[in-house]
């Protein structure tokens, strides 16, 4: 799966679990999700959103803040996990 | 603790040691003394332990965190926890309001990041200024880390802000209180600010009073808090970071070492009173002492886990990666409820080992007021909705310790 579809799908969890006062589909790469109104409990379903949809999980080590900080990171997050 | 002390273990080195501990003991004493004399009273009237908070202030400890370069004592969190130790033994209400305005003494040594707010930070020191806090809010309830309120801007580099607080302790006694709000109108509600509001800036309209069953001098009222501030008394870090990195943590390691403390004093009552029936039947150990024995093993866990606690904070405390992770994060919920719940039922059982001198109110080893007290702690954060937060995080964590 490569980085763009692995962007589309994060995009579309978030859609689902995100809870974001912007649109997940356009919402810009690099932006705070937490800024635009992703909270903590929000965060810990868009994991469990992803740990379903791409059948992974997330090391202790990746369960930050900064993992989840935007659609970037996450997409980061799970190309490295993938790939491990 | 001290920063020069990496290349010798010279004898000199531990004769400074030993007297910086010795400074800390003698300044968390003579709080303990005033907070001791005052408590009855300060629990009978259900009054601000002033004479307490105003000794705390002469010893400098209201700006203990504060660096000795601005003026304060530069405490480390562990000698903090260990003074709120000390005073939780003698009254309840004075280590709590201690516990509460260091939470937000921290905030500001820690993450002050404006001219204001660093020139404010060494005033608490050179004033001796008492910091209350404003996060809880009504609709909101305890979820700090949502606001309804925000934070509009005015004339003159100034912001203003109305927000309904279902509890302000001490609100009404603090000279200045660290409010949360939404960052702007339109922001949302989980994109908070913090913010210095000064006594002076400050109108605060009481709703509700406080007469409760115990922790009666934190003076924990209602108010609407209509404020304007400064822009630049904002902090400019999130208040998400400064929550985290701080404001949590910090809260939850300094009341479990008040409780600790309540918890510890409860233990010390049960115990002189069974030694001295046990000095009535020499060789004839009595039945109490079992359930001395069974407090022990509930001590000493509460005494560990507390202490463990706070010395995990001090190894995260400049390592952001550790105290926003996960595991740190559900290591200080865990904290605040195995806290709670272990001094409601020490001093619970204490009570019952003490027996009627302890139920009485007037009597030399009552436990009347530590008992009303030691609920406190379960009701003040519910421990319900931390076990809720905790229990989410359980969904993704891969329980590292």
């Amino acid at each position: 799966m490569d980085s763009t579809a692995i962007e589309t799908t994060v995009r579309s969890v978030l859609g689902q679990h995100g809870k974001l006062s912007e649109d997940a589909g356009t919402i810009a790469a690099d932006a705070d999700l937490y800024r635009a109104g992703m909270t903590s409990h929000a965060s810990v379903n868009v994991m469990l959103g992803l740990e379903d949809e791409f059948d992974i999980e997330f090391p202790e080590e990746r369960l930050t803040k900064a993992t989840f900080t935007s659609i970037h990171s996450i997409t980061e997050a799970v190309e490295a996990i993938n790939n491990d | 603790m001290t920063d020069h002390a990496v290349l010798t273990d010279t004898p000199q080195r531990g004769a400074d040691d030993t007297d910086r501990a010795e400074r800390v003991a003698a300044r968390a004493e003579a709080v303990a003394a005033v907070a001791r004399e005052f408590a009855d009273a300060v629990d009978s009237e259900s009054r601000f332990p002033r004479e307490a908070i105003d000794e705390a202030r002469a010893q400098g400890l209201l700006a203990a965190p504060i660096p000795e370069a601005d003026g304060g004592l530069g405490y480390s969190i562990t000698e903090l926890c260990r003074m709120l130790e000390r005073v939780g033994r003698e009254c309840t209400s004075t280590a709590m309001i201690l516990a509460m305005h260091h939470s937000q003494v921290l905030c500001l040594t820690r993450h002050a990041d404006t001219d204001f707010l660093r020139d404010y930070t060494r005033r608490v020191a050179a004033e001796g200024l008492l910091l209350a806090s404003a996060t809880t809010e009504a609709q909101i309830g305890g979820d700090t880390r949502n606001s309804t309120c925000a934070v509009r801007p005015i004339e003159d580099g100034r912001v203003a802000l109305h927000k309904s607080c279902p509890v302000i302790s001490y609100g009404a006694y603090a000279d200045a209180i660290l409010v949360t709000a939404r960052r702007s109108e339109d922001a949302a509600s989980s994109d908070q600010v913090l913010l210095v509001v000064e006594a002076e800036n400050l109108q605060l309209d009481r709703q509700r009073g406080w007469d409760a069953l115990g922790m009666r001098g934190t003076c924990s009222e209602s108010f609407e808090l209509d404020a304007t501030t400064p822009a630049d008394a904002m902090f400019t870090v999130l208040f998400e970071t400064i929550s985290a990195q701080t404001m949590l943590p910090a809260a939850h390691c300094l009341w479990a070492s008040a409780w600790l403390g309540m918890a510890t004093q409860a233990g010390l009552t049960a115990r002189s009173v069974v030694q001295k029936a046990a000095r009535k039947t020499p060789g004839t150990t009595p039945p109490s002492a079992m359930r001395l024995a069974e407090l022990e093993v509930q001590l000493q866990s509460m005494t560990d886990v507390v202490r463990a606690s706070v010395a995990r904070y001090e190894a995260a405390w400049d390592d952001p990666a550790v105290s926003e992770s996960m595991q740190f994060a559900i290591a200080m919920n865990t904290l605040k409820v195995s806290g709670a719940e272990a001094v409601r039922r020490i001093v619970g059982d204490a009570m019952v080992i003490v027996g009627i001198t302890a139920f009485a109110n007037r009597s030399p080893v009552s436990l009347a007021r530590l008992y009303r007290d030691s609920i406190g702690p379960s009701v003040m954060v519910n421990n319900d909705r931390i076990l809720l937060h905790t229990a989410t995080l359980q969904l993704v964590s891969r329980g590292q310790r």
